[in-house]
Protein backbone atom coordinates (compact mmCIF):
# COMPACT_ATOMS: atom_id res chain seq x y z
CA UNK A 1 0.00 0.00 0.00
CA UNK A 2 1.16 3.26 -0.88
CA UNK A 3 1.96 5.83 2.71
CA UNK A 4 0.64 9.18 2.86
CA UNK A 5 3.47 11.03 4.92
CA UNK A 6 2.57 12.05 7.98
CA UNK A 7 2.91 15.15 9.85
CA UNK A 8 0.23 17.83 9.54
CA UNK A 9 -0.14 20.72 6.83
CA UNK A 10 -2.54 22.32 9.36
CA UNK A 11 -1.81 24.52 12.03
CA UNK A 12 -3.94 25.80 14.68
CA UNK A 13 -4.62 29.86 14.92
CA UNK A 14 -4.44 30.56 18.83
CA UNK A 15 -6.85 28.95 20.41
CA UNK A 16 -8.83 29.49 23.58
CA UNK A 17 -10.61 26.08 23.88
CA UNK A 18 -10.00 23.47 26.39
CA UNK A 19 -8.01 20.64 25.22
CA UNK A 20 -9.79 16.58 24.98
CA UNK A 21 -7.35 13.88 24.86
CA UNK A 22 -8.21 10.89 22.02
CA UNK A 23 -6.04 8.26 20.45
CA UNK A 24 -5.52 7.24 17.03
CA UNK A 25 -4.18 3.89 16.04
CA UNK A 26 -3.26 3.59 19.61
CA UNK A 27 -1.31 6.82 19.78
CA UNK A 28 -2.26 9.76 22.12
CA UNK A 29 -3.61 12.64 20.31
CA UNK A 30 -4.80 15.75 21.09
CA UNK A 31 -8.12 18.17 19.95
CA UNK A 32 -9.86 21.42 21.45
CA UNK A 33 -13.53 21.18 22.52
CA UNK A 34 -15.72 21.33 19.86
CA UNK A 35 -13.41 19.86 16.88
CA UNK A 36 -14.59 17.52 14.33
CA UNK A 37 -12.75 14.02 14.53
CA UNK A 38 -11.57 15.00 11.10
CA UNK A 39 -10.60 18.40 12.02
CA UNK A 40 -8.80 17.31 14.93
CA UNK A 41 -7.10 13.71 12.93
CA UNK A 42 -5.69 16.16 10.39
CA UNK A 43 -4.12 18.72 12.75
CA UNK A 44 -2.45 16.11 14.55
CA UNK A 45 -1.36 14.35 11.20
CA UNK A 46 -2.93 11.52 11.23
CA UNK A 47 -2.50 10.44 7.37
CA UNK A 48 -4.68 8.26 5.88
CA UNK A 49 -8.03 7.59 7.22
CA UNK A 50 -8.92 4.67 5.54
CA UNK A 51 -8.06 2.24 2.57
CA UNK A 52 -11.27 1.57 0.32
CA UNK A 53 -13.00 -2.29 -0.02
CA UNK A 54 -11.85 -2.68 -3.53
CA UNK A 55 -8.97 -1.41 -4.48
CA UNK A 56 -6.72 -0.60 -0.61
CA UNK A 57 -6.41 3.05 -1.57
CA UNK A 58 -5.37 5.25 1.12
CA UNK A 59 -7.72 8.19 1.78
CA UNK A 60 -8.31 11.10 4.16
CA UNK A 61 -10.80 13.30 3.99
CA UNK A 62 -12.10 15.31 0.94
CA UNK A 63 -15.26 17.44 1.46
CA UNK A 64 -15.36 17.90 5.18
CA UNK A 65 -18.60 17.89 5.14
CA UNK A 66 -20.37 14.59 5.37
CA UNK A 67 -20.42 13.66 1.40
CA UNK A 68 -17.43 12.16 -0.16
CA UNK A 69 -17.16 8.94 3.00
CA UNK A 70 -13.45 9.69 2.88
CA UNK A 71 -12.85 9.89 6.32
CA UNK A 72 -14.64 6.79 7.25
CA UNK A 73 -12.83 5.60 10.51
CA UNK A 74 -13.56 2.86 13.09
CA UNK A 75 -14.52 5.00 16.72
CA UNK A 76 -14.69 3.04 20.00
CA UNK A 77 -14.87 -0.26 17.85
CA UNK A 78 -18.13 0.93 15.79
CA UNK A 79 -17.00 0.69 12.25
CA UNK A 80 -17.92 3.11 9.42
CA UNK A 81 -17.84 6.40 11.06
CA UNK A 82 -17.81 9.43 9.05
CA UNK A 83 -14.79 11.80 11.06
CA UNK A 84 -16.05 14.92 9.66
CA UNK A 85 -19.51 14.82 11.39
CA UNK A 86 -18.67 14.05 15.15
CA UNK A 87 -17.30 15.57 17.75
CA UNK A 88 -14.44 14.27 19.43
CA UNK A 89 -15.17 13.52 22.67
CA UNK A 90 -12.42 12.45 25.57
CA UNK A 91 -11.16 9.07 25.39
CA UNK A 92 -12.22 8.42 21.98
CA UNK A 93 -10.22 5.06 20.99
CA UNK A 94 -9.81 6.25 16.73
CA UNK A 95 -8.82 3.36 14.54
CA UNK A 96 -8.48 3.35 10.40
CA UNK A 97 -11.11 1.10 8.70
CA UNK A 98 -8.79 -1.38 6.56
CA UNK A 99 -11.09 -2.35 3.22
CA UNK A 100 -15.03 -3.19 4.23
CA UNK A 101 -16.71 -3.33 7.60
CA UNK A 102 -16.75 -6.62 8.74
CA UNK A 103 -20.46 -7.50 9.88
CA UNK B 1 -32.03 -0.85 -50.18
CA UNK B 2 -33.13 -0.92 -46.18
CA UNK B 3 -30.25 0.73 -43.99
CA UNK B 4 -30.03 -1.92 -41.54
CA UNK B 5 -30.67 -5.91 -41.34
CA UNK B 6 -32.17 -5.61 -38.02
CA UNK B 7 -33.39 -2.32 -36.25
CA UNK B 8 -33.84 -3.40 -32.35
CA UNK B 9 -36.18 -1.21 -30.28
CA UNK B 10 -35.46 -0.39 -26.61
CA UNK B 11 -31.92 -0.11 -25.66
CA UNK B 12 -31.75 -1.84 -22.32
CA UNK B 13 -31.09 -5.88 -21.41
CA UNK B 14 -33.62 -7.22 -23.63
CA UNK B 15 -33.12 -5.14 -26.56
CA UNK B 16 -29.16 -4.86 -25.76
CA UNK B 17 -28.66 -8.90 -25.87
CA UNK B 18 -30.78 -9.48 -29.14
CA UNK B 19 -28.73 -6.21 -30.36
CA UNK B 20 -25.31 -7.95 -29.67
CA UNK B 21 -26.37 -11.30 -30.18
CA UNK B 22 -27.41 -10.39 -33.85
CA UNK B 23 -24.43 -8.34 -34.38
CA UNK B 24 -21.88 -10.62 -33.64
CA UNK B 25 -23.63 -13.28 -36.25
CA UNK B 26 -22.74 -10.48 -39.00
CA UNK B 27 -26.14 -8.77 -39.03
CA UNK B 28 -26.26 -5.24 -38.96
CA UNK B 29 -27.70 -3.88 -36.57
CA UNK B 30 -29.03 -0.66 -35.00
CA UNK B 31 -30.42 -0.34 -31.54
CA UNK B 32 -32.49 2.43 -31.00
CA UNK B 33 -32.87 3.98 -27.15
CA UNK B 34 -35.32 6.56 -26.35
CA UNK B 35 -33.24 8.19 -23.11
CA UNK B 36 -33.63 9.30 -19.76
CA UNK B 37 -37.49 9.92 -20.35
CA UNK B 38 -37.78 6.28 -20.87
CA UNK B 39 -38.33 3.68 -17.51
CA UNK B 40 -35.59 2.32 -18.10
CA UNK B 41 -36.00 -0.89 -15.91
CA UNK B 42 -32.45 -2.17 -17.09
CA UNK B 43 -31.10 0.50 -14.51
CA UNK B 44 -32.73 -0.53 -11.52
CA UNK B 45 -32.63 -4.24 -12.21
CA UNK B 46 -31.27 -6.83 -8.89
CA UNK B 47 -29.16 -8.80 -11.10
CA UNK B 48 -30.59 -12.34 -9.94
CA UNK B 49 -29.75 -15.45 -12.97
CA UNK B 50 -32.85 -17.09 -10.95
CA UNK B 51 -34.01 -20.08 -12.01
CA UNK B 52 -35.32 -22.57 -9.15
CA UNK B 53 -39.47 -20.89 -9.53
CA UNK B 54 -39.70 -19.66 -13.10
CA UNK B 55 -42.22 -20.97 -14.91
CA UNK B 56 -43.79 -23.34 -12.06
CA UNK B 57 -47.05 -22.90 -14.16
CA UNK B 58 -45.69 -22.85 -17.38
CA UNK B 59 -42.51 -25.49 -18.57
CA UNK B 60 -41.46 -23.56 -21.59
CA UNK B 61 -40.72 -20.51 -19.33
CA UNK B 62 -39.19 -23.30 -16.82
CA UNK B 63 -36.52 -24.80 -19.62
CA UNK B 64 -35.78 -21.15 -21.43
CA UNK B 65 -35.15 -20.04 -17.84
CA UNK B 66 -32.61 -22.95 -17.71
CA UNK B 67 -31.38 -22.85 -20.75
CA UNK B 68 -30.54 -19.35 -20.87
CA UNK B 69 -28.50 -19.85 -16.94
CA UNK B 70 -26.65 -22.52 -19.38
CA UNK B 71 -26.12 -20.02 -21.81
CA UNK B 72 -24.75 -17.57 -19.42
CA UNK B 73 -21.26 -18.11 -18.61
CA UNK B 74 -21.01 -17.86 -22.49
CA UNK B 75 -22.67 -14.46 -22.53
CA UNK B 76 -20.52 -13.30 -19.31
CA UNK B 77 -16.83 -14.66 -21.33
CA UNK B 78 -18.45 -12.69 -24.57
CA UNK B 79 -18.54 -9.51 -22.82
CA UNK B 80 -15.29 -10.01 -20.85
CA UNK B 81 -13.40 -10.64 -24.78
CA UNK B 82 -15.17 -7.90 -26.69
CA UNK B 83 -15.26 -5.17 -24.11
CA UNK B 84 -12.74 -5.73 -20.65
CA UNK B 85 -15.61 -5.94 -18.66
CA UNK B 86 -16.59 -8.48 -16.46
CA UNK B 87 -19.99 -8.70 -15.45
CA UNK B 88 -19.75 -10.59 -12.26
CA UNK B 89 -21.45 -13.54 -12.85
CA UNK B 90 -21.54 -15.82 -9.67
CA UNK B 91 -23.00 -19.48 -9.93
CA UNK B 92 -23.20 -20.67 -6.75
CA UNK B 93 -26.61 -21.09 -6.61
CA UNK B 94 -29.57 -19.51 -4.94
CA UNK B 95 -31.64 -19.73 -1.65
CA UNK B 96 -35.31 -19.05 -1.17
CA UNK B 97 -35.82 -18.49 2.48
CA UNK B 98 -39.10 -20.09 4.18
CA UNK B 99 -39.73 -18.30 8.00
CA UNK B 100 -42.43 -21.41 9.14
CA UNK B 101 -43.05 -24.23 8.69
CA UNK B 102 -46.44 -23.92 6.65
CA UNK B 103 -43.90 -21.88 4.00
CA UNK B 104 -41.61 -24.77 3.80
CA UNK B 105 -44.49 -26.89 3.09
CA UNK B 106 -45.63 -24.81 0.14
CA UNK B 107 -41.81 -24.39 -1.09
CA UNK B 108 -41.76 -28.20 -1.10
CA UNK B 109 -45.25 -28.78 -2.71
CA UNK B 110 -43.45 -25.56 -5.27
CA UNK B 111 -40.71 -27.66 -5.86
CA UNK B 112 -42.19 -30.70 -6.28
CA UNK B 113 -45.02 -29.75 -8.94
CA UNK B 114 -41.62 -27.83 -10.73
CA UNK B 115 -39.90 -31.34 -11.10
CA UNK B 116 -42.67 -33.09 -12.15
CA UNK B 117 -43.93 -30.79 -14.88
CA UNK B 118 -40.59 -29.82 -15.88
CA UNK B 119 -37.56 -31.93 -14.95
CA UNK B 120 -34.89 -32.11 -11.30
CA UNK B 121 -32.41 -29.41 -11.98
CA UNK B 122 -31.17 -30.05 -8.38
CA UNK B 123 -33.40 -28.06 -6.24
CA UNK B 124 -33.71 -28.98 -3.24
CA UNK B 125 -35.42 -28.22 0.39
CA UNK B 126 -33.20 -27.41 3.24
CA UNK B 127 -34.08 -27.49 6.71
CA UNK B 128 -32.62 -25.04 9.58
CA UNK B 129 -29.50 -27.25 10.57
CA UNK B 130 -28.96 -27.85 6.79
CA UNK B 131 -28.66 -24.22 5.53
CA UNK B 132 -26.68 -23.01 8.64
CA UNK B 133 -23.82 -25.43 7.82
CA UNK B 134 -24.19 -23.77 4.33
CA UNK B 135 -24.93 -20.08 5.19
CA UNK B 136 -24.00 -19.96 8.92
CA UNK B 137 -25.29 -15.74 8.85
CA UNK B 138 -29.38 -16.96 9.06
CA UNK B 139 -30.74 -16.24 11.79
CA UNK B 140 -33.14 -17.86 14.06
CA UNK B 141 -36.43 -16.78 12.30
CA UNK B 142 -35.83 -18.52 9.17
CA UNK B 143 -37.22 -22.32 8.78
CA UNK B 144 -35.14 -23.28 6.25
CA UNK B 145 -35.02 -22.30 2.21
CA UNK B 146 -35.01 -24.08 -1.24
CA UNK B 147 -31.52 -24.01 -2.65
CA UNK B 148 -31.28 -24.60 -6.46
CA UNK B 149 -27.18 -24.88 -7.68
CA UNK B 150 -28.41 -23.27 -11.02
CA UNK B 151 -29.02 -19.80 -9.68
CA UNK B 152 -26.75 -16.56 -9.72
CA UNK B 153 -26.32 -13.48 -9.85
CA UNK B 154 -24.32 -10.67 -11.60
CA UNK B 155 -24.05 -6.98 -12.25
CA UNK B 156 -27.03 -5.78 -14.20
CA UNK B 157 -25.42 -2.47 -14.96
CA UNK B 158 -22.20 -3.50 -16.27
CA UNK B 159 -23.73 -6.18 -18.26
CA UNK B 160 -25.93 -3.34 -19.52
CA UNK B 161 -22.91 -1.36 -20.31
CA UNK B 162 -20.87 -3.70 -21.66
CA UNK B 163 -23.75 -5.14 -24.20
CA UNK B 164 -23.48 -1.36 -25.77
CA UNK B 165 -19.98 -1.85 -25.94
CA UNK B 166 -20.00 -4.86 -27.25
CA UNK B 167 -22.35 -4.07 -30.14
CA UNK B 168 -20.19 -1.15 -31.19
CA UNK B 169 -17.36 -3.72 -31.31
CA UNK B 170 -19.44 -6.18 -33.51
CA UNK B 171 -20.05 -2.87 -35.94
CA UNK B 172 -23.46 -2.38 -35.37
CA UNK B 173 -25.06 1.16 -33.95
CA UNK B 174 -26.81 2.72 -31.00
CA UNK B 175 -28.92 5.49 -31.98
CA UNK B 176 -29.64 6.90 -28.49
CA UNK B 177 -32.18 10.04 -27.89
CA UNK B 178 -34.66 8.78 -30.35
CA UNK B 179 -37.94 7.88 -29.87
CA UNK B 180 -40.04 6.15 -32.81
CA UNK B 181 -42.75 7.85 -33.21
CA UNK B 182 -44.60 5.62 -36.14
CA UNK B 183 -43.40 2.51 -38.14
CA UNK B 184 -44.16 1.67 -41.15
CA UNK B 185 -43.91 -1.25 -43.34
CA UNK B 186 -43.66 -2.16 -47.07
CA UNK B 187 -42.36 -6.09 -48.20
CA UNK B 188 -39.13 -6.04 -46.89
CA UNK B 189 -38.52 -3.14 -45.21
CA UNK B 190 -39.76 -1.03 -42.19
CA UNK B 191 -39.23 2.94 -41.66
CA UNK B 192 -39.17 3.60 -38.30
CA UNK B 193 -40.07 7.45 -37.62
CA UNK B 194 -38.01 9.53 -34.71
CA UNK B 195 -38.68 12.93 -34.94
CA UNK B 196 -37.53 14.43 -38.46
CA UNK B 197 -35.28 11.14 -39.01
CA UNK B 198 -35.97 7.99 -40.66
CA UNK B 199 -34.37 4.73 -40.56
CA UNK B 200 -35.61 1.54 -42.14
CA UNK B 201 -34.15 -1.80 -41.71
CA UNK B 202 -35.33 -4.98 -43.20
CA UNK B 203 -36.19 -6.41 -39.53
CA UNK B 204 -37.67 -4.34 -36.97
CA UNK B 205 -37.55 -6.04 -32.94
CA UNK B 206 -39.89 -4.30 -30.23
CA UNK B 207 -38.12 -4.79 -27.54
CA UNK B 208 -39.13 -1.05 -25.84
CA UNK B 209 -39.99 -2.64 -22.10
CA UNK B 210 -43.15 -0.52 -20.85
CA UNK B 211 -43.04 1.33 -24.13
CA UNK B 212 -43.89 -1.79 -25.85
CA UNK B 213 -47.34 -1.75 -25.59
CA UNK B 214 -47.74 1.64 -27.36
CA UNK B 215 -45.21 0.48 -30.56
CA UNK B 216 -46.15 -3.14 -31.31
CA UNK B 217 -49.59 -2.84 -33.04
CA UNK B 218 -47.90 -0.37 -35.21
CA UNK B 219 -46.81 -3.62 -36.77
CA UNK B 220 -49.27 -6.34 -35.96
CA UNK B 221 -48.17 -7.45 -32.69
CA UNK B 222 -49.60 -7.45 -29.34
CA UNK B 223 -47.16 -6.66 -25.96
CA UNK B 224 -50.32 -5.81 -22.91
CA UNK B 225 -47.49 -5.26 -20.37
CA UNK B 226 -47.85 -3.23 -17.39
CA UNK B 227 -45.80 -1.67 -14.71
CA UNK B 228 -44.85 -3.24 -11.12
CA UNK B 229 -42.88 -1.29 -8.81
CA UNK B 230 -40.12 -2.84 -7.17
CA UNK B 231 -37.77 -1.10 -4.57
CA UNK B 232 -34.02 -1.66 -3.56
CA UNK B 233 -32.37 -0.97 -0.75
CA UNK B 234 -28.49 -1.22 -0.84
CA UNK B 235 -26.28 -0.87 2.05
CA UNK B 236 -22.35 0.14 2.63
CA UNK B 237 -19.95 -2.11 1.27
CA UNK B 238 -18.85 -5.13 3.92
CA UNK B 239 -16.88 -8.60 4.06
CA UNK B 240 -18.16 -11.05 2.16
CA UNK B 241 -21.38 -13.03 4.05
CA UNK B 242 -23.14 -14.27 1.36
CA UNK B 243 -21.93 -15.38 -1.87
CA UNK B 244 -25.03 -17.52 -3.37
CA UNK B 245 -27.94 -15.31 -4.44
CA UNK B 246 -30.78 -15.13 -2.69
CA UNK B 247 -34.98 -13.85 -3.62
CA UNK B 248 -34.50 -11.53 -0.93
CA UNK B 249 -30.73 -10.07 -0.55
CA UNK B 250 -27.68 -10.42 -2.71
CA UNK B 251 -24.17 -9.71 -2.46
CA UNK B 252 -22.11 -8.25 -5.25
CA UNK B 253 -18.57 -8.98 -5.85
CA UNK B 254 -17.06 -5.69 -4.30
CA UNK B 255 -19.27 -6.14 -0.93
CA UNK B 256 -22.59 -4.04 -1.45
CA UNK B 257 -25.68 -5.72 -0.30
CA UNK B 258 -28.94 -5.20 -2.36
CA UNK B 259 -31.91 -5.92 -0.23
CA UNK B 260 -35.54 -6.01 -2.27
CA UNK B 261 -38.10 -7.68 -4.23
CA UNK B 262 -41.17 -5.68 -3.39
CA UNK B 263 -43.87 -5.86 -5.16
CA UNK B 264 -46.51 -2.55 -5.80
CA UNK B 265 -49.05 -1.75 -7.94
CA UNK B 266 -48.11 2.29 -8.56
CA UNK B 267 -48.90 2.99 -12.08
CA UNK B 268 -46.18 5.07 -13.99
CA UNK B 269 -44.55 6.34 -10.47
CA UNK B 270 -41.13 5.81 -9.89
CA UNK B 271 -40.78 6.79 -6.46
CA UNK B 272 -38.99 5.44 -3.31
CA UNK B 273 -40.41 5.42 0.01
CA UNK B 274 -39.93 4.77 3.59
CA UNK B 275 -42.97 2.51 4.39
CA UNK B 276 -41.71 0.08 1.80
CA UNK B 277 -37.78 -0.15 2.72
CA UNK B 278 -38.84 0.17 6.22
CA UNK B 279 -40.53 -3.46 5.34
CA UNK B 280 -37.67 -4.66 3.05
CA UNK B 281 -35.17 -3.72 5.91
CA UNK B 282 -37.13 -5.66 8.43
CA UNK B 283 -37.29 -8.73 6.20
CA UNK B 284 -34.10 -9.16 5.52
CA UNK B 285 -32.96 -8.52 9.60
CA UNK B 286 -35.02 -11.58 9.97
CA UNK B 287 -33.09 -13.39 7.82
CA UNK B 288 -29.72 -12.04 8.19
CA UNK B 289 -29.67 -10.59 11.83
CA UNK B 290 -25.90 -9.36 11.00
CA UNK B 291 -27.39 -6.64 8.70
CA UNK B 292 -28.11 -4.16 11.61
CA UNK B 293 -25.12 -2.88 11.83
CA UNK B 294 -24.86 -1.61 8.08
CA UNK B 295 -25.58 1.26 7.04
CA UNK B 296 -27.82 2.11 4.45
CA UNK B 297 -26.28 4.49 0.62
CA UNK B 298 -28.78 4.42 -1.16
CA UNK B 299 -32.56 3.52 -2.16
CA UNK B 300 -34.04 3.45 -5.60
CA UNK B 301 -37.60 2.39 -7.27
CA UNK B 302 -37.73 1.10 -11.31
CA UNK B 303 -40.66 -0.73 -13.03
CA UNK B 304 -40.78 -4.34 -13.55
CA UNK B 305 -42.61 -4.99 -17.05
CA UNK B 306 -45.14 -7.61 -16.40
CA UNK B 307 -47.51 -9.35 -18.69
CA UNK B 308 -50.74 -10.83 -17.75
CA UNK B 309 -49.37 -14.10 -16.98
CA UNK B 310 -46.20 -13.11 -15.68
CA UNK B 311 -44.46 -14.63 -18.21
CA UNK B 312 -41.92 -13.61 -21.55
CA UNK B 313 -43.84 -12.79 -24.31
CA UNK B 314 -41.97 -13.33 -27.75
CA UNK B 315 -43.62 -12.94 -30.82
CA UNK B 316 -43.73 -13.11 -34.79
CA UNK B 317 -46.02 -10.60 -36.67
CA UNK B 318 -48.17 -12.86 -38.90
CA UNK B 319 -49.59 -9.67 -40.48
CA UNK B 320 -46.27 -7.87 -40.54
CA UNK B 321 -43.41 -10.54 -41.63
CA UNK B 322 -39.96 -9.56 -40.02
CA UNK B 323 -41.59 -7.69 -37.21
CA UNK B 324 -40.65 -9.40 -33.91
CA UNK B 325 -41.15 -8.08 -30.27
CA UNK B 326 -39.66 -9.86 -26.90
CA UNK B 327 -40.57 -8.81 -23.76
CA UNK B 328 -40.13 -9.93 -19.85
CA UNK B 329 -39.14 -8.87 -16.44
CA UNK B 330 -36.14 -10.98 -15.70
CA UNK B 331 -33.52 -8.99 -18.23
CA UNK B 332 -30.52 -10.18 -16.40
CA UNK B 333 -31.63 -14.46 -15.95
CA UNK B 334 -32.45 -14.39 -19.66
CA UNK B 335 -29.82 -12.56 -21.06
CA UNK B 336 -27.89 -15.28 -21.95
CA UNK B 337 -30.60 -16.62 -24.32
CA UNK B 338 -31.92 -13.80 -25.92
CA UNK B 339 -28.47 -13.03 -26.98
CA UNK B 340 -27.35 -16.65 -28.03
CA UNK B 341 -30.72 -17.98 -28.75
CA UNK B 342 -33.25 -15.84 -29.33
CA UNK B 343 -30.91 -13.58 -31.45
CA UNK B 344 -29.80 -16.11 -33.97
CA UNK B 345 -33.70 -17.01 -34.48
CA UNK B 346 -34.32 -13.23 -35.61
CA UNK B 347 -31.45 -13.38 -37.89
CA UNK B 348 -32.62 -16.63 -39.52
CA UNK B 349 -36.07 -15.17 -39.85
CA UNK B 350 -37.99 -17.36 -37.87
CA UNK B 351 -39.45 -18.35 -34.36
CA UNK B 352 -38.87 -22.07 -34.09
CA UNK B 353 -41.86 -24.00 -32.71
CA UNK B 354 -40.50 -23.97 -29.20
CA UNK B 355 -41.46 -20.45 -28.60
CA UNK B 356 -45.18 -21.15 -29.45
CA UNK B 357 -46.22 -20.96 -25.73
CA UNK B 358 -44.77 -17.25 -25.55
CA UNK B 359 -47.19 -16.34 -28.09
CA UNK B 360 -49.97 -13.18 -26.73
CA UNK B 361 -52.32 -15.33 -27.86
CA UNK B 362 -52.43 -17.22 -24.78
CA UNK B 363 -54.46 -14.29 -23.04
CA UNK B 364 -57.54 -14.58 -25.32
CA UNK B 365 -57.52 -18.51 -24.58
CA UNK B 366 -61.17 -19.10 -23.07
CA UNK B 367 -60.73 -21.66 -20.00
CA UNK B 368 -62.08 -24.90 -21.23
Amino acid sequence: MRSIPTGSSFSRLDDPRAELRFSFEGRAMVAREGDTLAAALLAGGAGFFRATPVSASPRAPWCMMGVCFDCLVEVDGVASRQACLIEVREGMRVRRQHGAKAL
Amino acid sequence: MAGYDIIVIGGGLVGGAIAWGAARLGARVALVDEGDVAFRAARGNFGLVWVQSKGADMPAYAHWSRRSAELWPGLQAGMLAATGVDVALQQTGGLAFCLSDAEMEERAALIARMHNASGDIGTRMLDRAELRAMLPAVGDAVAGASFCPIDGHANPLKLLRSLHAALLRAGGDYLPNRTVERIDHQPGMFTLHAGAERLTAAKVVVAAGLGSARLAPMVGLDMPVTPLRGQIVVTERVRPFLDCATHIARQTDEGSVLLGDSHEDAGFDTSTGVPVARGIAARNLAVFPLLKDANVVRVWAALRVMTPDGCPIYQHSESHPGAFAATCHSGVTLAGAHALALAPAIVAGQLPESFDAFHPHRFQLQPA
